[in-house]
């Protein structure tokens, strides 16, 4: 972590974001950002609220409504010299765009033997936990994180969000930047003021403990934050780890922490078969099946679209409930 | 219990009926623009281009042709991978990309090689692309041109950008992509055209219409006969040339170029040519349609077409063309001594250029497979 500022401000993660793209378009002219609604509007959650004001219509601009074409068109800013920086609305709407992501995207730096690479970052909030429209609250993290050649980021706190956005900004490869919309408002904490920096690729230990080990990111950090308080009062130690990048993981973090407790529990609100959760596992188990004392448990969501029914929405994502019940199965083996 | 009965199929169009009413159609709808008759006489001879550009024209199609015709030789002995021949579409290519400067975009499909060799993409390293080797991959850093494109119609709204990046910077510089009949069905041709117009990008789009999306003949792609018409759906402007004479492929192309350097937005450009060949050097077109279905297209050949002319006009001789075709064939047999002096790949480039900096997990990877290979 780094800091070029001792100063902070208190805000939420939608205005930490917004100051990190404010100050990406202050810093450098080649920075555009462009999708629907991003100009006038400033985004269906305000994230780039004011920043066409500031910065012209040139800098910040609405698309026609077309992901693939948005994607695509942020492709060709990239290989002709940009930044581009393209807001999808919702995760569940990247879809369309899947060809240009995975058949270009991913793929350009190394179909081109590095003549061209995409310095681009899309973002989208995703996930769960405020009773969004059908299609609004998918976590298709894994799908991004399971295609060579692109960054997948997520981060859980204000401070996080501006830091990692700036460094994923700043990043020579595509980096896909997954906001949690739970978190956009509902936390505010101190962010650094000026240009602040969280590097890709290390992992933040949120709370420390010997007993168990709970790999987690964006908006699962504080379900499993809360699990672990629990746990406390009832005299188990929980290490929280949240990963902030999928895509490079901290190993290193992960297994250490392995190390010392024995036990992991991973939560993601993503469905089960074959999602990220699934990744750190696999790796635990292959570099340090020696220091585990329990099967290794998930909680996730399940194996069947993200629900739009807002009463029992609750049962699908994972609760600070099942964290805990997950947390007591491992310390009960 | 009575079963339903399947009603019953409404009744077929016979083949030839329905021919008939998609040719009167396409008259209907405004025919293709022209400079040159395929007997090589000038239709619109006021719009001639200088002599200096018309033998620039028929010398990449000469330059294109002979690749093309040694490509087929190379690939029979085991000298060249599965690549898709262009071999007919010459003035669609050529011409099109003869348009363009060094400064401006172009984003070929894989049936593109002609175009790609006429942006000045060197022989040698095409030559490496088509035997997969990384050689052929890395494009060249005085040149814009993208790799061949695999995936149909990705590279439309990407030109789109590369348009729009350059305007942004304050160049004139153009971006143009390549399409073929096919890739007009696809989603991303439609957005593209649709970003271009609402942005006003200065890109040129070229839709080739030689006939086949493999074995699936235009007709059976799509209800429409005049594919240059799309554009009107998006408001830009809509051209349909005669895409085996280079001359009006070169001349509509050159056009849209300067508008579109002018800002005044892009263009989409129909060349209605014919794959003539096959699919790929590995696929097998009599599966798929008739010599009927061929019929009256060889003699519609761009480059003898282009050739009859210069010979009508004097700008080329027998002994010239033989001095045009003898330099072409040593140029090329030059390249191929120098891709074949390009060294394989080793193992470990499977993992280069993935990221700028390899990821931990790329690292790990890394050593495991030097580890394989070497044991």
């Amino acid at each position: 972590m780094t800091a070029t500022a001792s100063k902070t401000k208190t805000m939420t993660m939608v205005a930490a974001i917004n100051e990190a793209l404010d100050l990406a378009l202050a810093n450098d002219p080649a920075v555009h950002i462009f999708g629907e609604d991003v100009g006038v509007m400033g985004g269906v959650f305000r994230a780039t609220d004011g920043l066409q004001a500031k910065y012209g219509v040139d800098r910040v601009f609405d698309t026609p409504l077309a992901e693939a074409g948005i994607v695509g068109m942020g492709i060709g800013m990239g290989l002709a010299g940009l930044k581009p920086v393209a807001e999808i609305q919702f995760a569940g709407f990247l879809y369309p765009a899947l060809d240009q992501i995975l058949s270009h995207l991913g793929r350009f730096r190394h179909r081109t033997r590095s003549r061209y690479h995409l310095p681009m970052v899309i973002r989208a909030p995703y996930g769960g936990g405020v009773h969004t429209p059908e299609q609004h609250a998918d976590s298709p993290e894994a799908i991004l994180a399971h295609t060579p050649g692109v960054k997948v980021v997520i981060p859980s706190t204000p401070s996080d969000a501006k830091g990692l956005l700036l460094s994923a900004i700043n990043d020579p490869d595509p980096v896909f930047f997954f906001e949690a919309i739970k978190l956009y408002r509902s936390v505010k904490e101190e962010v650094p003021e000026g240009d602040y920096r969280v590097p890709l690729g290390k992992a933040r230990v949120v709370t420390q403990g010997d007993d168990v080990t709970v790999v987690c990111y964006g908006g699962m950090v504080e379900v499993a934050q809360k699990a672990a308080e629990a746990a406390r009062t009832a005299g188990i130690g929980v290490e929280v780890i949240d990963l902030r990048t999928l895509v490079p993981m901290d190993t290193e973090t992960v297994l250490q922490s392995v190390e010392k407790t024995g036990r992991v529990v991973i939560v993601t609100e993503a469905p089960r078969t074959a999602g990220f959760h699934s990744e750190i596992s696999a790796t635990i188990a292959e570099e340090a099946i020696e220091f585990l004392r329990a099967p290794i448990v998930r909680v996730t969501g399940f194996d069947a679209p993200y629900p739009p029914f807002t009463a029992i929405e609750d049962v699908y994502r994972p609760n600070p409930l099942r964290v805990a019940k997950a947390i007591r199965k491992v310390m009960a083996y | 219990m009575t079963r339903k009965k399947t009603p019953k199929a409404p009744p077929r169009a016979e083949p030839d009926a329905f021919e008939a009413s998609v040719a009167a159609y396409d008259d209907a709808s405004g025919s293709m623009f022209q400079i040159l008759a395929p007997d090589g006489t000038l239709t619109r001879p006021d719009l001639l281009p200088p002599a200096d550009v018309q033998l620039r024209l028929y010398r990449e199609m000469r330059r294109a042709r002979h690749f093309d015709e040694r490509g087929w030789v190379l690939y029979r002995q085991g000298r060249l991978g599965v690549f898709p021949p262009f071999g007919g579409m010459e003035a669609s290519q050529c011409g099109t990309a003869a348009a363009l400067t060094s400064d401006d975009w172009l984003f070929p499909t894989y049936r593109d090689t002609g175009a790609a060799l006429t942006l000045g993409l060197p022989i040698a390293r095409t030559l490496a692309y088509w035997r997969t080797s990384p050689h052929g991959w890395a494009m060249p850093e005085n040149l814009k041109v993208l790799p061949f494109y695999i995936p149909i119609a990705t590279q439309y709204p990407q030109a789109v950008g590369a348009a729009l990046a350059e305007q942004r910077q304050g160049t004139r510089n153009v971006a143009m992509a390549f399409i073929g009949d096919g890739g007009s069905s696809e989603g991303d041709f439609h957005e593209a055209l649709n970003f271009a117009g609402a942005l006003n990008a200065p890109c040129v789009f070229i839709l080739q219409n030689n006939g086949w999306a493999i074995s699936v003949p235009t007709r059976k792609q799509t209800k429409a006969t005049n594919l240059s018409r799309r554009a009107e759906g998006y408001g830009i402007p809509g051209v349909r040339v005669d895409g085996n004479d280079v001359l009006a492929t070169w001349h509509v192309t050159n056009e849209a170029v300067q508008r579109a350097r002018a800002g005044e937005g892009p263009t989409l450009i129909e060349t209605v040519t014919y794959r003539i060949k096959p699919h790929t050097v590995a696929d097998d077109p009599s599966r798929y349609r008739t010599e009927e279905d061929n019929a009256g297209w060889a003699e519609k050949d761009p480059v003898e077409r282009m050739r009859r002319h210069l010979m009508n006009s004097g700008l080329l001789t027998e002994q010239s063309e033989a001095e045009l075709l003898s330099e072409v064939a040593a140029e090329f047999e030059a390249a191929l001594q120098e891709a074949d002096s390009y060294p394989d790949p080793t193992p470990a480039e499977i993992l280069d250029h993935v990221f700028a900096e390899p990821t931990p997990q790329l690292r790990k990877q890394r050593a495991e497979l030097l580890a394989e290979v070497d044991a």
